[in-house]
């Protein structure tokens, strides 16, 4: 599939999920942004590596780094950006394989899929606070004198 | 009713809207603590969790606790009540005015309509499909699952307010539109399809606060919000587990 579809559908996804989660009405673009952004550095970096624990983590950090920018930009809380933009990383498709051969009494497999979907998580989650970190390094200053007051 | 004591209400309704539009703990704390202090109650501790706030204003006022019932998520509520903070910390609004603004966000419902709900399903579902590498055959299945699920979940939700139970029909709704789609031919994958189905209903937001929290120190809300997500993606698994297993 060709990189502009990609763009397009995860747009369209993340835009999806932001009605459904009902975002603010001007924010579902950026929302929508936000997603495709998460979606083409995960897929680039799982094309490129075939690791998708380390594509998920680049993916969650690209993810938050830009619902940082947007939140800052429009004041609003930066979960509005961030929720729709990591659901498509959210390892669904490995939980349910991992469900499906459970099912079929196939446990060695349904292991293997369930400790990978278990490391993608821990991988986005990582991926989504050391984005945080890195922004709040970068405030560092403004921070600190809202502290003082 | 003193100042003082609107000010403890103010800033418990505030944590209450936050909390039940699926807020992260730090943020209501956050919250709750900056309008606290505005508002020159220093001494304040509040103690969130995704069930219940305790709020402590320090002497002479009493500690407060207040009940979280139900949660969904709601976006917009909770950048509403975030720009109210805001307003109130930078002496735009009153305190009378912020608490006026929101018992209006309470009471207000600013829910997208049901059916473009229920259509922005179905176009995810459809994205996904493609985007986990599907067949463009199956398109259309996946979309009818996606938004049959999430007709599904939504009625048996209001229908039964058993959230888990909700989650598991409609799991087995879109594993059965699966399944009969590939029956009448008009699908093929019936793994990519369930998937993509599935989507609308995987607890994203859910396990992304859950170890948000937990990282952030809030060991309580992480784990009890990881139990609810574990919760709905047993609830889901077991839904579409029915279906493969005949």
């Amino acid at each position: 599939m060709t990189w502009v579809m990609q763009a397009a559908l995860s747009f369209l996804a993340a835009i999806g999920f932001g009605v459904i989660f009902n975002a603010p009405r001007k924010m579902l673009f950026y929302c929508g942004i936000v997603g495709m952004a998460g979606w083409l550095i995960y897929s680039a970096s799982e094309t490129v590596s075939g690791d998708a624990v380390k594509a998920s983590f680049l993916g969650a950090f690209a993810v938050a780094l830009v619902a940082h920018i947007f939140a800052k930009r429009f004041r609003t809380p930066m979960i509005v950006f961030s929720v729709a933009g990591i659901i498509p990383l959210v390892p669904g498709g490995m939980a349910y394989n991992a469900m499906r051969h459970i099912v079929e009494n196939d446990y060695t497999t349904a292991i293997s899929f369930a400790s990978k979907a278990f490391m993608v998580s821990g991988a986005i989650a990582m991926g989504l606070v050391f984005a945080e970190v890195s922004i709040q390094l970068l405030y560092r200053r403004r921070s600190k004198r809202r502290r003082a007051t | 009713m003193s100042d003082k004591e609107m000010a403890i209400d103010c800033c418990l309704l505030a944590g209450r809207l936050m909390m039940e539009a699926g807020a992260e703990t730090y943020r209501v704390e956050d919250t709750m603590d900056r309008m606290a202090k505005t508002q020159d109650l220093a001494a304040i501790h509040s103690f969130v969790t995704p069930t219940g706030i305790i709020l402590s204003p320090g002497s002479p006022h009493h500690t407060k606790l207040i009940r979280i019932t139900n949660r969904s998520t709601d976006l917009e509520k909770i950048a509403l009540v975030n720009a109210v903070s805001r307003k109130l910390s930078t002496g735009e609004y009153s305190l009378e005015e912020a608490y006026d603004r929101l018992k209006e966000i309470e009471k207000a419902n600013v829910m997208f309509p049901l059916w473009l709900q229920i259509a922005a399903a179905a176009v995810a579902s459809g994205s996904f499909l493609m985007l986990f590498n599907g067949l463009w055959q199956d398109v259309a299945a996946a979309v009818a699952a996606g938004g049959i699920g999430f007709i599904v979940v939504t009625f048996f939700q209001e229908l039964t307010n058993v959230k888990f139970f909700a989650e598991f029909v409609s799991a087995l709704a879109v594993a059965l539109v699966a399944f009969f789609a590939i029956k009448m031919g008009i699908g093929i994958e019936l793994d990519k399809i369930i998937i993509g189905g599935v989507m609308p209903l995987v607890p994203g937001l859910l396990i992304t606060n859950a170890v948000r929290d937990l990282m952030a120190g809030h060991f309580m809300s992480g784990l009890s919000k990881g139990a609810e997500a574990f919760l709905t993606a047993f609830a889901i698994g077991a839904g579409v587990a029915l279906v493969l297993s005949f």
